[in-house]
């Protein structure tokens, strides 16, 4: 092995899939020691260039020598005997094992018997060595999300991983959080590991990389940038091709009378654990509350318990009209419309057209339903018409919703629930996973539907969109509201340390 | 020169491509069951040409395939309206019996009188054929509703249960003189044949095509527009396509499970009621040469549609009135499992695009 | 009637529920749904029945009714694995294809009389009152192993290292992948393994614990309730095991409700008219239903339950599992 060559070489790599180019002839080098970020909007490339490196893909064309030697990945099992090791967005755990077993499996120790207090003895000396630790006979669904990462993390670590690939390693972390990993990832980086950490935020690349290679729309447009005097507005230009407008113009807007009103709620999660304890909320018409968390603090179950999805203790009203614990429908008849987390597991029915998509809401009125049938010329005017408006690209309104992109699947599905002009609009994560263009949509639909007197309630882990559209932000931490703030005045801090679960006050 | 083989995920379907793959398939195992045939001592070409004759041969034998195909049609729809929301009826061949049993006793206790006006006792038998047959499908339905039991099981089950229950009362009750079935029927209870009016039109002497076949003829019309049209007809393929995304819009899941297991219930009991009223004229321990499963079948390589379901019907039909004359009994079982088998696996080539390149074109 | 005779009796038909069970515990572990037991062991029993009459050696047709199950498997493996059909067709087409094959196959097997598998005393054991000869004599020796079976798959599947690898696939097979762990071997394996102990409990049926053929008689749905049976034991090979004994007891027990004269201090009507036998025939398959209600139950409520990926094609790559 060549001491002075680089960890990782890419070069020219081009990586395709049905209908789209992934990465266009793109190259990276990493070198050893360093911190590297690999810079990008949704879909940029980002990822698939470094699943490709950790042996998911395989590219169509390209060259990858890692310590310079060239490889050739056929699955992951050859990443990792190469000493590359992914940490990925989406946690590779199984939930029901223990740490130590999510951290054996795969590897050929032990041979057939589990001696497993071997194992979880040889865990917590790896732990202390890198200063991360975690419970290892713990079950992973017991363990929180910061847990999960650092077993994730472990994994790598004990496959001998030399070479660190981390996807998106803040998106599920709290900002104290994400300050331990970057301790963490720089201790790492000290005792001679090469990191490259894939994300969007600029802030991040800034705080802790070395240098930065960025995407855009799968082509490299800055390739091992040193961050030393880079600015934000610099790597913003970089990603995006042009100069970003960070603040959506809002207009001013008294908030009218109590839409929502939420008193007092306790729910459950699936897995029998007190998801939302006390949580009393107001909206009120014209305005948008945003829910500021990190991921997983009880957001889903209280977007579910208002549309009727989950069951709750305590009193959720529309317009004076209760409407907790009573199924879907009565949440519906009532104005309520949900924008889901999952636009394809919730959403929307992959096979069926985008006209049978569109009328999910509606089809029982009139003038699409009509008694015991549906009209399906009005339904696929109906479609016609939102598919223009809100600029939808597809072949046309009978191509099943499966195949539209998720910048156009998130508006038909946006274009369906606000087309009923509902009182109140539950949106869950609305712009995750879309690239700018239609972020911009999205955002300028939601304040226009402020605009028209719309209750909004905007459930987002992007602090920096519910900084810009909310009226009014609300954090929400282990299922209890920390505190309420004016968006206007808020300090990133002090909501920084709400998410974490201190309250309001200052300690 | 080398070739490979290259699998590229579809963007979207030829429209010929799954007509294509039905009949491929059914070509296919023709071939393969032929092969086996042959190789178990049969002749298969012999076999083939009984099996033309049963199609479309001379009008007679064509009559005993529709009389055939009568069941068929309907249970086929019985079981394409559950798959459409992906609900597991393998009890179809239950519910048949059912149905069966249900327009018996009509008959046989009696409950109205047997001079009534035939108009009155065929509809009600129809009308208990298919309660009995919906309260047979309503079970499996309600059990998957309320307690998420797997139903696949549970009409399996239900099936057996059926067919004992009725062969109590076969070889009991209602017996005839001790033989195993009961005594024949009143005529009031027969449904009208084409041989009932051999007297006006010489040609139909013999023709044992009876009323049953329009009932198959109306489900078609009645289930086809409910796809199409209907508010239900939308919630069945909602639910059946993405059941998170029906219950997101407010429909209620357990309320159609029952509802279309019901339904599909009633349909295959009716399809009971026209055999023993129409066909057998009397109730008996085998009414059923398995058209419970093969309906699964006719359904499947329908793609599911209601129209498409009569014409192949008919074909099964063909493979079961030939099959009488074949040996071994198994063999039109052996061929409706392979006819599935290389339908679900041509499925893929409606997923996947193969292409067959040089391998000198691509590196790595 | 007899205790000692009802629990031999259980436990010999019991033993081939145990097999197909357990062969679909582990096929199920590994996320594959496996619906066509009921075609494997019937065709497990022919193909076993037909070898020892042509070869005979009954040993011989175990081994061969065991390969004809774990091929028919194969084909199912294929097309859910590679092709990613949809999981719950696929079976029921095997079923078919299955039952169609053994019966034209077996055409003219009925009535003849190949060797049969031996029963075997154990010693010591079996002298042991009540229970003694009704657990360790006059079994034949695969009854035997089934004993030791149940307890060899729980502690396979649990405590060692395969078996964690087996639950992987089955629990998240996209965590299995991304450390190199072969998910399509895995479910290769196991379907195979399934269908094999398949085609092995439809030949222990026809040479050794209710020898003959008889069409479609011989295994008469008991495929079927060994695929509910696996869900009642919510995956638990012990579990299924006890099951499969119970449920062989109840069955020999209902035979034997129709010998008697008097039952339980009255007149057995069963003795009167023997037609009233249908309703006992009926009672296994009943039994299942309200077995499979109380299973379904318990797996709703519980976390532990039912491997998340079962049924679900997994491809690399892609969202979901």
């Amino acid at each position: 092995m060549n001491s002075l060559a680089h960890a990782v070489e890419m070069k020219d790599i081009v990586i395709r899939f049905p209908g789209v180019l992934a990465n266009d002839h793109v190259s990276l080098t990493l070198r050893k020691g360093e911190i590297h970020a690999l810079l990008g909007e949704n879909g940029a490339g980002k990822s698939t260039l470094m699943n490709a490196l950790a042996g998911l893909y395989k590219p169509v064309s390209g060259t990858t020598k890692v310590n310079g030697e060239l490889v050739n990945f056929n699955s992951p099992r050859d990443a990792i005997a190469k000493g590359i090791g992914m940490v990925h967005q989406h946690f590779m755990l199984v939930p029901t094992h223990t740490v130590t077993e999510n951290i054996l499996l795969g590897m050929d120790e032990p041979r057939f018997f589990m001696n497993l207090k071997k194992f979880n003895k040889k865990i917590l000396e790896l732990e202390e060595q890198y200063g991360l630790s975690v419970d290892p006979e713990a079950k992973i669904w017991q363990l929180p999300v910061g847990a999960q990462q650092r077993v994730e993390i472990l994994k790598t670590l004990y496959r001998g991983a030399e070479i660190l690939i981390m996807d998106e390693p803040t998106a599920v972390l709290a900002p104290q959080e994400i300050d331990d990993l970057m301790a963490t990832m720089r201790s790492m980086a000290d005792q001679g590991k090469s990191i490259i950490f894939i994300t969007h935020k600029l802030h991040e690349v800034i705080a802790v990389a070395d240098r930065v290679t960025v995407l855009r729309k799968g082509k490299v447009t800055a390739q091992g940038e040193k961050i030393h005097g880079m600015t934000k507005r610099n790597l913003a230009q970089l990603m995006v091709g042009r100069d970003v407008v960070f603040n959506v113009v809002k207009e001013d807007r008294e908030a009218g009378e109590v839409v929502l009103d939420i008193k007092d709620i306790h729910a459950e999660n699936n897995k029998g654990l007190q998801a939302l304890r006390g949580i009393s909320l107001e909206v009120r018409s014209g305005e948008i509350l945003g829910i500021a968390g990190v991921g997983g603090n009880g957001q889903s179950e209280l977007a579910e318990v208002i549309t009727g999805l989950r069951e709750c203790e305590g009193q959720i009203e529309i317009n004076g009209e209760e409407i907790s614990n009573k199924p879907p429908i009565k949440a519906i008849n009532q104005g309520v419309s949900h924008i889901p987390e999952d636009r394809t597991t919730v959403g929307s029915a992959p096979s069926l057209s985008i006209t049978e998509n569109a009328i999910m809401k509606g089809y029982c009125q009139e003038p699409i339903g009509n008694g015991w049938s549906i009209n399906f010329t009005r339904a696929g005017e109906h479609a016609q018409d939102l598919k223009e408006k809100y600029n939808i690209l597809a072949p046309n309104v009978r191509t099943p919703a499966g195949k539209l992109s998720g910048g156009n699947l998130q508006k038909l599905i946006l274009a369906r629930e606000i087309s009923c002009t509902p009182n109140l609009i539950v949106a869950m994560q609305p712009t995750r996973g879309l690239d700018v263009g239609a972020i911009e949509a999205i955002r300028s639909l939601l304040l226009e539907q402020r605009q028209s007197g719309t209750a909004i309630l905007l459930i987002s882990e992007e602090l920096d969109e519910l900084l810009s559209l909310s009226d009014r932000i609300a954090v929400i931490s282990d299922g209890k509201i920390m505190g309420t703030v004016i968006a206007e005045d808020a300090d990133i801090n002090e909501i920084g340390l709400m998410m974490t679960g201190s309250s309001g006050e200052r300690e | 020169m080398a070739i490979r083989l290259k699998v590229e995920k579809r963007v979207d379907v030829p429209r010929w491509l799954p007509l294509a793959t039905s009949i491929g398939s059914v070509v296919l195992a023709f071939i393969i069951g032929g092969i086996i045939f042959k190789i178990v001592g049969g002749k298969p070409f012999v076999a083939a040409r009984f099996f033309y004759q049963a199609v479309f041969g001379n009008w007679a034998v064509f009559s005993d395939t529709m009389v055939k195909a009568t069941p068929l049609i309907l249970i086929g729809i019985a079981c394409a309206i559950a798959f459409k929301m992906r609900l597991w009826n393998i009890g179809a061949e239950g519910q048949f019996y059912a149905g069966a049993f249900g327009a018996s006793i009509v008959v046989l206790i009696p409950i109205i009188p047997l001079d009534s006006p035939k108009v009155l006792v065929i509809g009600l038998m129809m009308l208990m054929g298919m309660i009995f047959g919906a309260i047979w499908g309503f079970i499996p339905g309600y059990l998957k509703a309320k307690y998420k039991v797997n139903e696949i099981i549970t009409t399996l089950m239900l099936n057996y249960i059926i067919i004992n229950w009725n062969n109590f009362w076969i070889f009991d009750k209602w017996s005839d003189r001790g033989f195993q079935m009961t005594a024949t029927f009143d005529r009031v209870a027969w449904l009208p044949r084409l041989a009932d009016y051999a007297k006006q039109f010489k040609a139909f002497s013999g023709v044992t095509l009876h009323l049953g076949v329009l009932f198959g003829i109306a489900a078609a019309i009645l289930v086809w527009w409910i796809f199409r049209y209907s508010r239900w007809g939308y919630e069945i393929k909602l639910i059946g396509d993405n059941p998170e995304a029906a219950r997101y819009a407010g429909i209620n899941i357990s309320k159609n499970i029952i509802l279309v297991m019901a339904f599909s219930g009633a349909l295959a009991g009716l399809a009971g009621m026209s055999e023993i009223s129409g066909v057998v004229h009397r109730l008996q321990e085998s009414i059923s040469p398995g058209y419970g499963f093969t309906g699964i079948i006719v359904a499947w390589l329908a793609k599911l549609n209601p129209f498409a379901i009569i014409p192949v019907s008919v074909l099964f039909a063909g493979l079961i009135v030939a099959g009488r004359e074949l040996q071994p009994a198994g063999l039109s079982f052996l061929l409706q499992g392979i006819i599935l088998f290389m339908l679900i696996s041509s499925d893929v080539l409606l997923r996947y695009k193969i292409h067959i390149l040089p391998t000198d074109e691509e590196t790595a | 009637m007899n205790f000692t005779i009802i629990l031999h009796a259980g436990i010999a038909t019991g033993t081939v529920l145990l097999f197909a069970a357990i062969g679909e515990i582990f096929t199920e572990r590994s996320g594959i749904l496996n619906l066509g037991v009921e075609g494997m062991m019937l065709l497990g029993a022919m193909a076993g029945f037909s070898t020892s009459l042509t070869t005979g050696s009954p040993w011989l047709g175990v081994l061969v009714g065991m390969l004809a199950g774990g091929a028919l498997s194969l084909a199912h493996g294929v097309v859910t694995i590679h092709f990613q059909a949809d999981q719950v067709v696929s079976g029921l087409s095997l079923t078919f294809l299955g039952t169609g094959l053994a019966l034209v196959l077996g055409e003219g097997l009925t009535g003849q009389n190949p060797p049969l598998l031996l029963d075997y005393n154990i010693p010591i054991l079996g002298s042991i009152p009540v229970i003694g000869p009704a657990i360790f004599q006059d079994h034949g020796i695969l009854v035997y192993v089934g004993y030791l079976m149940a307890p060899m798959a729980w502690y396979y599947i649990n405590k060692t290292r395969p078996g964690m690898h087996l639950r992987a696939v089955g629990q998240k097979p996209s965590a299995a992948d991304s450390v190199g762990v072969n998910v399509y071997g895995i479910r290769y394996l196991y379907t195979f393994v399934g269908g094999c102990l398949a085609g092995l409990a439809g030949a222990i049926i026809s040479l050794s614990v209710s020898p003959g053929w008889y069409s479609t008689q011989t295994t008469s749905g008991q495929g079927w309730i060994a695929v509910a049976l696996v869900i009642f034991a919510q995956w638990n090979p012990m579990r299924a095991a006890l099951g499969g004994y119970l449920f062989g007891m109840l069955r020999r027990l209902i035979l034997d409700l129709q010998g008697p004269r008097i039952l339980l201090g009255f007149t057995n009507p069963l003795y009167i008219n023997s037609n009233y036998s249908f309703f006992l025939i009926m009672t296994p398959y009943l039994l299942t239903i309200i077995a499979l209600i109380f299973g379904s139950r318990a797996v709703a409520k519980k976390r532990a339950g039912s491997p998340s990926a079962l049924g679900l094609p997994y491809v690399r790559g892609e969202r979901g599992k």
